[in-house]
Parts: C-alpha cells; structure tokens; sequence
C-alpha cells in the first residue's frame, strides 16, 4: 500500500518534470514562430522569413540527405574530440601538479591566470602560422580553450582528497600504482568529469567561429556557407542543429558525472 | 580467520624510543620503552599533546622516529606493514566503494583473487556483525557502523597487532560500549595484540591487560599499570569500578602534576577528570594533523 503510494508520487514527479521539459522546449519554439511570423509580416524584412521554424524544418531533411549535417558533424566532431582529448592529456597532469606540489602552484598560478583570460580566438592568427593545416590549427583553439577547466577542476579535487586515505592504503599495503588508481583517479573523477563537462561547453562555443575561416567543413563553415548563399533556412537549420548537438553532449556528460559520483548532495 | 592458530601475537619492544617532528620544534616524546608479550592489550593515556597519537605512529612504522628503535618480534619496524594495522579516530572509509569493497581493498592491494577476497571479507563483516550491509554505500551506515568496517578492513589482513588511535571517541556511549567490548573480544579470540591510545579511563579499564600512563612535554612513560580483571568486564561490576578509582588516582598523581606554570593541585585535577571523560573533545574533526 505505502509502495504503492510512493510509487505513484514518483510518476507524478517523474511526469511533471517530462511535462516541464517539453512544455519549455515549446514555448521556445512558439516565440520562434512569433519572431517568424512577424518578420514576416514587416514588408522590409519579409525576404528574412526563412529563418522561421518551418522553412527551417523543411530544410533539415534536405541537409541530412544531402549529406551537409552529417559531413559537418563529422569533421567538427573529429576537430572537437581530438582538441578537447589534447585538454584532457595536458590538463589531468597539469591539475595534479598544481594540487601537488605548491611551489608549481605559486610559480604557475600568475601565468595561468593570464593565459585563461586570453580569448581562445585570439590565437587563430598566430595559430594558422605556426601550424601547416587549417585543421590543427582549430584543434589546437579548441584545446587553448578546454585545458584550463580540466587543469583547475583537477587541481580542486585533489584539495579535498582526505591525507588520511593515503595513511591508511599505506598502512594496508597499497602501492604508488595502488595509490593512484584506487585513490586518487577515484577520488578525483567527480570534479575531473566536471572540469570535462566545463571544457567541453567552452570547445564548443569556440569550434564554430574557429570553423569560421579556413576550412571547407564542419558545422561553423556550413553556416558561413549558408550566409554566403544567401539560404537563411539553411543556416538557422544549421544553428539549431548546433543547439541541439551542444546539448546532448552536455547532458551526456551530466549522466556520467552523476553516475560516477561518490559525493553526496551535490550531484550535477 | 576463526582459527586463532592462523594469527597470533607478537613480541613488541620499544627501546628509548624519541621523537621530534622537525629538528626546530621540541622532542614530541623521550626516551619510551616499554615491552608487550603476543596476545596483551596494552592501553596507552596521557594528555591532550603529550604525544600519543605520533608515538602509535611510530610504532606502526607510519613515521619514522628521530631516536631509538621498534622491534617486532625482533624485526625492526621501518616502514608500514599490513601485519600491523592502525585505526584512526575517524573511520577513513574510501567512499566511492561500498562496504565489501572497503572491506577487502587491502586484499586487493595484495593481489588475492576474488573469490578468495569475497570469503574472507564475509567472515570479517560477520566478525563485525555487518553481514547484511555488504553492498551499502559506506555513507549510508551511522558512525558505529562505519568505524565497523574499519575494523573488519583491519581484520581481513589477519594482522598480528592492531593499533588504536581514540578509535571511538566520537561514538555514542552505547555504540562505543558494544564497540569496546568487541574489539577486545575479538583480539583475545584471534590471539592478536592491541595497543589502544585513549583519553578515556573506562575504555582503558574495559579493554586494557596494562595501562601505560604518558604525561609531561616531551612525553614521557611515567607508569606501567596492570589491569588485571576477569573477563567479560562489565561497567557496573564494583571490581571495575574499584579499579578505575586506581588507575584514575595513578593518572593524577603522574599525569596530573603541576607543569610548566599550572598550579593548584585541586583544580588541575577537577580539569583532569573532565579531560578523562569528555571523550569528543577533539576539535579537529576527526582529520589528522597534517603538515600544512
Ligand atoms: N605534523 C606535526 N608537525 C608538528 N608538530 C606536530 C604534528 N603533529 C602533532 N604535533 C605536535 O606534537 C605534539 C604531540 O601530538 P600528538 O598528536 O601525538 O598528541 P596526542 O597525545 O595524541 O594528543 P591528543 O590526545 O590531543 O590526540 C603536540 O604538541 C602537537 O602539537
Ligand atoms: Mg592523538
């Protein structure tokens, strides 16, 4: 009986939290219909109508079939994973260090304050010299951008490791391999992940003006492609793609932080 | 692991054992000697500060110590073994693993394979009386529960001595009582050693064979006093009760003497007795200290 009862709060819960989910994403969609609508309406801007939902709409399955979306996503897809890897190899030894040893702390923590504050775009001039291709020069934008939160949320879970749990595992045999592996690496995944989670939104933002210039794929040139042409439903197709992609990345990340939490209250 | 013949005691010797933390600061403790045989309880207290906790470090092979040596049967202690297992204060689990796997995570250290980490961890948890919070996030048990598998992570190493650190002072007075009695009930049962540090009188009466009483900065081992009573020792029995008026008498005189401007023999006793039996004293929230 009480199961039963707790059972069904659970699908009201569970009901209204899906309720407000889509009710959100609609609401979004009907002021984009309004804005549509009414920029249709205006003689000036009428020739702009495309960038409302249904042209949009119609446009997405000629893109897919076309092959543009899933060109795009593919080589951006491929710039983003191995730029943000690169973060994550230099930022998780970075962090460690900096949750290590003070004097790296206090010797590097003026340098990295300046350096997180340069605009990861910034590079893109001296990026497209010092690199051969277009292609790594993006990456290597993308990893600029990325290292920092990996780095510093590294770093700040480190700071709450217990000194205890390494007296302990000492005291039960644990090797240095041991230590790291049971330990630390445990210890540390819930703000790692985080830190993955952060540099993961700044890559993303940063892909698509990076793909701006340069290259002749991935979503950022599609748009700057679909500006040229003139083909506004294209464009805004592209955009929301872009949208939509950010936030499955992020949501996938927020259910790996979830699951591999050990802390308490505080999930993501 | 029911087998008392699989682990037994050891031979500790402490010889002139001294200590200081860095070569500025005073010796921490001085010249402590003492001996214990396999299987005895051996309770060490003494002030807030006057070095307890580094001396059980030492001992442990946790910290090296400045002067003298540690012997375990015959076997200079320089570095931890799993043979001697200390608790802490606080239980220190590892709260991404659940009990079972904190439970066996020094067998894993050692390379044992599952199954046979699986058996021996269920003995420890049935040791502890734990069996049914095998799959548990530790951070769902109550502080008695989890300074338990503590003890059970202690326990599967089958270890010959184990070192106590105030390990339930910050427990209810029920938990602790059932903890105490088991604790020495299990060590007497497995033939182990226990070297206790406490603050609290009754706990070295409850669990004790000897007393060590410490006191003076650097610290100093100022008496050795036999608790010797019948088990299983109960609180309320008068001869507990008569003991614990000995050991306390023992402590003021030695421990509670005036020192470095402390005056007035009256007070500093009533401050002692409060000392003795404000066992959650502790400030510092169950961290240990750590050069910062
Ligand atoms: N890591 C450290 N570095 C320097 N000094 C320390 C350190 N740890 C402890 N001390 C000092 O050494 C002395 C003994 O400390 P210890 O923790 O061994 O005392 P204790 O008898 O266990 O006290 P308590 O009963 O309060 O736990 C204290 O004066 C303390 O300030
Ligand atoms: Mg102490």
């Amino acid at each position: 009986m009480a199961e039963k009862s707790q059972s069904q709060v659970w699908i009201r819960k569970f009901g209204l939290k899906l309720f407000n989910w889509v009710a959100g994403l609609l609401i979004l969609f009907l002021l984009w219909l309004l804005g549509g609508y009414l920029i249709y309406l205006n003689p000036d801007t009428t020739h702009f109508s495309d960038f409302g939902p249904i042209p949009t709409f119609q446009a997405f399955p000629l893109l897919w079939e076309d092959g543009t979306i899933p060109n795009a996503i593919k080589s951006s897809g491929y710039r983003l994973g191995i730029g943000l890897l690169i973060a994550i190899c230099c930022g998780i030894p970075i962090g460690i260090l900096l949750g290590r040893s003070r004097t790296f702390r206090e010797l590097s923590n003026s340098p990295f304050q300046l350096l997180r504050m340069i605009s990861p775009l910034s590079w893109e001039p001296i990026a497209v010299i010092v690199f051969v291709t277009w292609n790594q020069a993006i990456i290597f934008l993308i990893a600029v951008a990325s290292v920092w939160p990996v780095a510093f949320a590294t770093a700040a879970g480190l700071a709450k490791v217990d000194p205890a749990w390494f007296k302990v595992a000492r005291n039960l045999g644990a090797s240095s391999w041991h230590r790291l592996t049971q330990i630390i690496i445990p210890a540390i995944t819930f703000d790692m992940l985080t830190g993955i989670r952060a540099a993961l939104g700044v890559a993303w933002i940063v892909l698509v003006p990076a793909e701006f210039l340069g290259v002749t794929s991935g979503l950022g040139y599609s748009i700057a492609d679909a500006r040229e042409t003139l083909s506004y439903d294209h464009l805004t197709a592209m955009v929301l793609t872009i949208g939509i992609i950010g936030y499955i990345l992020d949501s996938s990340c927020a259910l790996a932080i979830k699951r591999f939490s050990w802390h308490r209250g505080d999930e993501a | 692991m029911n087998n008392p013949a699989s682990a037994s005691g050891v031979h500790v010797n402490v010889e002139e054992l001294s200590h200081r933390y860095t070569p500025k600061l005073p010796l921490t403790f001085e010249e402590v000697s003492f001996q214990a045989v396999p299987g005895e309880a051996l309770t060490i207290i003494g002030r807030s500060g006057c070095g307890k906790s580094t001396l059980l470090q030492v001992i442990a092979g946790l910290m090296p110590g400045s002067i003298g040596r540690v012997s375990i049967n015959d076997e200079h202690v320089i570095e931890p073994s799993s043979r001697w297992v200390m608790m802490f204060q606080a239980p220190h689990l590892f709260p991404w693993m659940n009990v079972r796997q904190n439970v066996g995570v020094g067998l894993r250290f050692a390379n044992w394979p599952k199954d046979r980490i699986r058996d021996r961890v269920d003995e420890a948890l049935e040791l502890v009386h734990l069996e049914e919070f095998a799959g548990k996030n530790t951070q769902d048990l109550s502080g008695g529960q989890q300074q338990r598998v503590a003890l059970a992570r202690s326990l599967v190493m089958e270890p010959e001595m184990l070192l106590l650190d105030e390990p339930f002072s910050a427990l209810d007075a029920f938990t602790r009582a059932s903890l105490q009695r088991d604790v020495r009930q299990i060590a007497k049962q497995l033939g182990i050693n226990l070297i206790l540090v406490t603050h609290d009188i009754d706990e070295a009466i409850l669990m004790a064979d000897r007393a060590l009483v410490m006191a003076g900065a650097p610290g100093r081992i100022v008496h050795d006093y036999k608790v010797d009573l019948p088990d299983p020792r109960e609180r309320s029995d008068p001869k507990v009760q008569e003991m614990r008026a000995k050991l306390m008498k023992v402590f003021r005189d030695a421990a509670g003497a005036p020192h470095d401007g402390e005056d007035e023999g009256d007070e500093t006793s009533e401050e002692d007795e409060t000392m003795m039996n404000d066992s959650t004293k502790l400030e510092f929230s169950g961290r240990e200290y750590s050069p910062a």
